[in-house]
């Protein structure tokens, strides 16, 4: 049995450890354990009280029961009993099993809580520090409630012991990390501060540890401390090795304490005051220097401790990334670590390097040390430190170096442990394209990618290559050319056939010219891969079939022959046996103009933030990567440096997903409107809302498919080409929206009288699209903020303003404060009428992109006749109300020019859209119009009839209306005789 | 940060478990033979740090004995790495050359060191000649 222990009086429980100890099996372990607490339980049952010393004991065993893994669900009021000894050992024993089995049952507590207090004003320094301890390593509510007070009371008292102090400083701390909120800020406050200067270093140590963690909340609270902190550790950095005696560990003084002071000078920028700044230089200088120093020892942790301090230094001088001279010296320290045999130091250098390369003073000075990194990916042994290497390479990558870092990741990639396969692939996928200089060694990289890993490049990878083979002309030849070339090998990675397919399916035709690729091989080749492949991949290859039909007349019969087998049309899959059904069918009925309307190549895709990207942030957490990058991104904006493939959106690019969906809606019709314009605006009303909201994810192989498959019968009906210019008519665009408002709203607010959605607004970063439905006197509308550039909105806002709150009343929902690029918003918005009115709301929208604040205001298409709720009348009703309302303030009536073409279908579409029953056989006149309705508000209904007379001859239309009140009659007929 | 400290024998066998985080008995075992996992499988050719779940393990291997820290993935290694070394340094002068077996027979003087050296997840005391001093004063309480 160990020394100590022997002199020690607890025998019963060493011999209980003994016996567990020689146990030969679990059952013989559990039976020795049950025998004890039997024993216990029957001795705090028994009649004899127990003396302290046994209650020691047992519940010391208990104790150790419980840490072997066993419950134990008694001895706690024993533990609590031990609390309210004399004695240091039984008290320890108390607190210890308090401390370890934790139980929120509420009358322990209370009594525990009891002892605590008891202790706390004990003036005893051994009970105090049990007391505070227990508080640390518990720290629940209850005890942070009952103790809030008394602990920065003793911290900051004169009279408290220096290891009172330590204790009492960190009890606070571990009490602010649990509940913040019971710990409000005080007069202690800036007494804790002065700790910095106490004596006891161990008092300033736990101090220091406090104070970080108060200054990361409220910064400005304890901005004092960084003189102090630089004083403290000016003083430690230039004593010598024996003036800190008990603190100095191998030759290094206050190794802890140092870096301490270091992350609280973290907390800060550097500092303003010259003087302060200089000694903090000074300091940092110091530390930098000793470490070129010979070593005072040779044992490790001499150096550990040294480094530690020295690796603090840096991320404090990263931290200020504002002395060039600083950064540079650091990034030279650590360029000898990376060659240094201790594998820690090389491998915190490599860690360290990763965020000085995004530093601009210290990025040119990182990648000096490409070779050495470069031969650490090939040579370290240990995992972790090739992870760190990759990432370093991935930091320091620029369009100088891109091509030797993509190549030396590829070749390591062949070997990679296969934990960091995924990560490296991602990281290589997105080098390319960003530095990418020319397009070919792009592709080339990509398909290498999928080569030598493909079973770890995921979706995102080759989505991303095909939309930048789409979007880019000049690639589209070279990447026929190189799938092809590529799908030569006999075996080759289903992702590759996926591109392969893709990409032949959509630019095959540019390397049908050479006889060896010619349409026929092209498609044998795509086909000897089809029966290896699984569904999803068989379906791609299917979609690219019926490409080539429309591409190669010439092997129409071979692929419809293909359609046609049984393996095909009578495929288990339902998916593959419908695109087989489809397609064929398509191939046979057909024209040849439909079909190249209906298989046209894919329009490019709108410009977003890389999905490799974003799955890269999801991977790594979004903290670590996004910083680097967000920094890097900058930089190469600052630089000039643009890969070949960063193109700008291009104005048709359907943020808000509408144009896939073709049918839905735009701005006005066209000037020169016609029965197709026509339909178009009808469909678009009675549409679902869906194409609206799932815009963000493009999803390539969904575009894909939905263009063959599901949308196939809209593209026939609405090919792209119309929706597109419908998409870009008249965009009421205004970049200083104050200015224009009055016309900018006069456009919009008539412009959606007659319809419910469509675009309201758009500028080069904004685009906002609406769908609206409206009941009795409710509306509700969705309005759809999409981001068109690749950068985060922050700092959004969208709230509405009513100049008739007494009439209309629109309830917003706040909107997310971020939109990230390529994303877009949706808010919600609870339209009530209360009374009639003329003002539409104004949509207020805010929001900063880059450095500037955009301040957008739209009036928002709510006008009063939305609140319609149409009358079917007969001819002889009309004319008996029509009658009643003859008093002159009732009517309304107007003549004006046709502004559009005097087209019959049209205006009955918009006197519908206005909101009123069209009522057919009223009017004597057939060519004239007549409708009837009720405006709902919540006050009030008010009856409305109206009558157009059209004057084909004179191109002048008169206008009627009657309500029973004359505000309404004015509003309405104002709103209506801008429509025609 | 000290989320929280292991120490283990190779085979799995924890001799002292401090946490400085809340956590249910089922997830403390799986973390327990987590970090055994991890550390166990690595050799002198390897860093004293590990990446683990959102922290990061900082130990050391005392002849039979892992002794490992918990970390946030922010702090410094070598302050922890170090940090160790001390704390066995002091449990080495305090129980005469300790041994796994101290560990196990004075199970609840071990807290007591822990205690007096780290508290609340950080760094309490670093001087061996204090932590020395205070224990041999608690050694003599009866």
């Amino acid at each position: 049995m160990p020394a100590v222990s022997k002199g020690d009086g607890m025998r019963g429980l060493a011999v209980f450890i003994s016996d567990i100890r020689n146990c030969k099996s679990k059952e013989a372990e559990i039976k020795r354990i049950n025998k004890e607490l039997a024993n216990i339980r029957s001795k705090f049952k028994g009649d004899k009280a127990l003396d302290g010393y046994s209650k020691k004991k047992y519940v010391c065993k208990l104790l150790f029961i419980f840490l072997l893994g066993h419950d134990i669900d008694f001895g706690h009021m024993e533990a609590v009993n031990l609390l309210s000894s004399n004695k240091y050992t039984e008290k320890q024993i108390g607190y210890l099993f308090i401390s370890v089995l934790v139980n929120s049952n509420s009358d322990l507590i209370r009594l525990i809580n009891n002892a605590i207090k008891n202790d706390l004003s004990s003036r005893n320094p051994t009970f105090m520090n049990l007391a505070l301890h227990c508080i640390a390593n518990v720290g629940s509510r209850e005890m942070a409630e009952a103790f809030a007070a008394d602990v920065p009371r003793i911290l900051v008292a004169g009279d408290t012991m220096d290891s009172v102090k330590q204790s009492a400083a960190l009890c606070l701390l571990r009490l602010n990390r649990t509940s913040p909120d019971l710990i409000p800020m005080g007069e202690w406050t800036s007494r804790v501060v002065h700790l910095l200067n106490d004596q006891h270093l161990g008092v300033v140590t736990a101090a220091t540890s406090l104070i970080i963690t108060l200054a990361q909340k409220n910064p400005d609270d304890f901005k004092t401390s960084v003189s102090l902190a630089v004083a403290r550790l000016s003083r430690i950095v230039t004593s010598a090795s024996t003036d800190l005696q008990d603190y100095t560990y191998y030759f290094v003084a206050a190794p802890w304490l140092s870096v301490k002071l270091l992350r609280l000078l973290q907390c800060y920028p550097p500092p303003e005051d010259a003087a302060i700044r200089g000694r903090l230089t000074e300091c940092l200088e110091t530390i930098l220097n000793k470490a070129q120093e010979p070593p005072k020892s040779k044992k490790v942790q001499h150096s550990n401790a040294k480094n530690a301090v020295l690796f603090e230094a840096i991320s404090l001088i990263i931290h200020h990334d504002s002395e060039p001279t600083l950064l540079v010296r650091a990034c030279n320290q650590l360029g000898q670590f990376l060659q240094h045999r201790e594998t820690n130091l090389r491998y915190l250098a490599l860690e360290s390097m990763c965020t000085l390369a995004s530093s601009e003073f210290s990025h040119e000075a990182v990648k000096t040390h490409i070779e050495t990194v470069i031969n650490a990916l090939k040579t370290e042994r240990d995992v972790s430190v090739r992870q760190r290497a990759v990432d370093l390479l991935y930091a320091m990558c620029d369009r100088s170096n891109a091509k030797q870092i993509v190549a030396e990741m590829l070749s390591y990639l062949e070997t990679a442990d296969y934990s960091i396969r995924e990560e490296i692939v991602l990281k290589v996928a997105i080098l390319a394209e960003k530095y990418a200089v020319e397009y070919t060694w792009y592709v080339d990289t990509i398909l290498n990618l999928i080569r030598i890993a493909g079973d770890y490049v995921s979706e995102e990878v080759w989505y991303r290559v095909i939309q930048i083979v789409i979007n880019r002309d000049d690639v589209q030849g070279y990447a026929a050319k190189t799938v092809f070339e590529a799908l030569q090998a006999p075996a080759c990675h289903e992702n590759l056939v996926k591109v392969g397919g893709y990409i032949l399916g959509e630019f095959g035709n540019l390397i049908a010219g050479d006889p060896r690729s010619s349409p026929l091989i092209q498609f044998n080749l795509l086909h000897s891969k089809f029966h290896l492949c699984s569904v999803p991949t068989r379906a791609l290859l299917l979609s690219a079939y019926v490409k080539f039909i429309n591409l190669f007349p010439e092997v129409k019969g071979t692929i419809q022959e293909v359609l046609r087998s049984d393996s095909q049309l009578r495929n288990a899959d339902v998916e593959l046996q419908q695109r087989a059904v489809e397609y064929l069918r398509l191939s046979c009925i057909a024209s040849t103009d439909i079909l190249a309307t209906v298989l046209e190549e894919m329009p490019p895709f709108p410009e977003r933030e890389s999905s490799i990207l974003a799955k890269l942030k999801k991977k790594k957490g979004s903290g670590t990567v996004s910083d680097v990058e967000d920094t890097r991104k900058e930089r190469n904006t600052n630089l000039g440096v643009s890969s070949v493939f960063q193109v700008t959106s291009s104005p048709s690019s359907d943020l808000l997903g509408l144009g896939n969906s073709s049918a839905v809606n735009s701005g006005s019709p066209p000037a020169a409107s016609n029965a197709a314009s026509l339909l178009v605006d009808v469909f678009s009303e009675s549409l679902p809302v869906a194409p609206l909201g799932t815009a963000s994810a493009p999803i390539i192989e969904e575009n894909f498919s939905r263009c063959f498959s599901t949308s196939m019968l809209d593209r026939y009906f609405w090919p792209s080409h119309i929706s597109g210019r419908l998409l870009r008519g008249s965009p009421n665009i205004s970049k200083n929206a104050f200015q224009t408002r009055s016309r900018l709203t006069a456009l919009s607010a008539f412009r959606f009288v007659c319809k419910n959605n469509g675009v309201l607004y758009e500028n080069q970063l904004l685009q906002i699209g609406l769908k609206s439905e409206f009941r009795q006197n409710l509306g509700r509308m969705y309005v759809f903020y999409g981001n068109k550039t690749s950068t985060q909105f922050l700092n959004f806002s969208a709230s509405v303003v009513c100049h008739e709150p007494l009439n209309l009343n629109v309830h917003t929902k706040t909107a997310d404060p971020v939109v990230d690029g390529g994303a877009q918003l949706q808010q919600i918005l609870n339209i009530e009428c209360l009374s009639d009115f003329v003002e539409a709301p104004v949509l207020n929208i805010n929001f900063r992109y880059g450095g500037s604040v955009q301040n957008i205001a739209v009036r928002l298409p709510v006008t009063l006749n939305k609140f319609f709720q149409p009358t079917e009348m007969m001819s002889q009703d009309f004319f008996q109300r029509w009658k009643q309302l003859s008093d002159p303030q009732q009517e309304v009536q107007k003549i004006f020019k046709a502004k559009h073409s005097m087209d019959t279908e049209i205006t009955k579409a918009k006197i519908i859209g206005f909101g009123t029953a069209l009522l057919d056989g009223v009017d004597p006149n057939p060519s004239n119009f007549v409708g009837a309705g009720v405006i709902h508000t919540k006050t009030i209904q008010v009856g409305c009839l109206l009558r157009l007379e059209p004057n084909t001859q004179a191109q002048m239309y008169r206008l009627t209306l009657r309500t029973s009140r004359g505000s309404v009659s004015q509003r309405l007929c104002d709103l209506l005789s801008e429509q025609f | 940060t000290i989320r929280f400290i292991l120490i283990q024998n190779r085979a799995g066998k924890t001799r002292l478990a401090k946490w400085y985080m809340q956590f249910d008995d089922d997830e403390k075992q799986k973390l327990i033979e987590e970090v055994h996992a991890v550390v166990t499988v690595r050799d002198a050719k390897h860093t004293n740090f590990v990446e683990f779940r959102n922290f990061k393990i900082i130990y050391r291997r005392y002849a039979g004995l892992y002794f490992c820290i918990c970390v946030d993935v922010t702090d410094n290694n070598l302050a922890y790495l170090e940090g160790i070394h001390n704390f066995v340094e002091v449990l080495n002068e305090y129980f005469h050359n300790v041994c796994e077996l101290d560990l196990v027979f004075n199970f609840y003087k071990v807290y007591t060191v822990v205690d007096e050296m780290f508290l609340a997840g950080e760094i309490r005391e670093t001087s061996q000649t204090k932590v020395l001093k205070q224990l041999l004063m608690l050694q003599s309480l009866e």
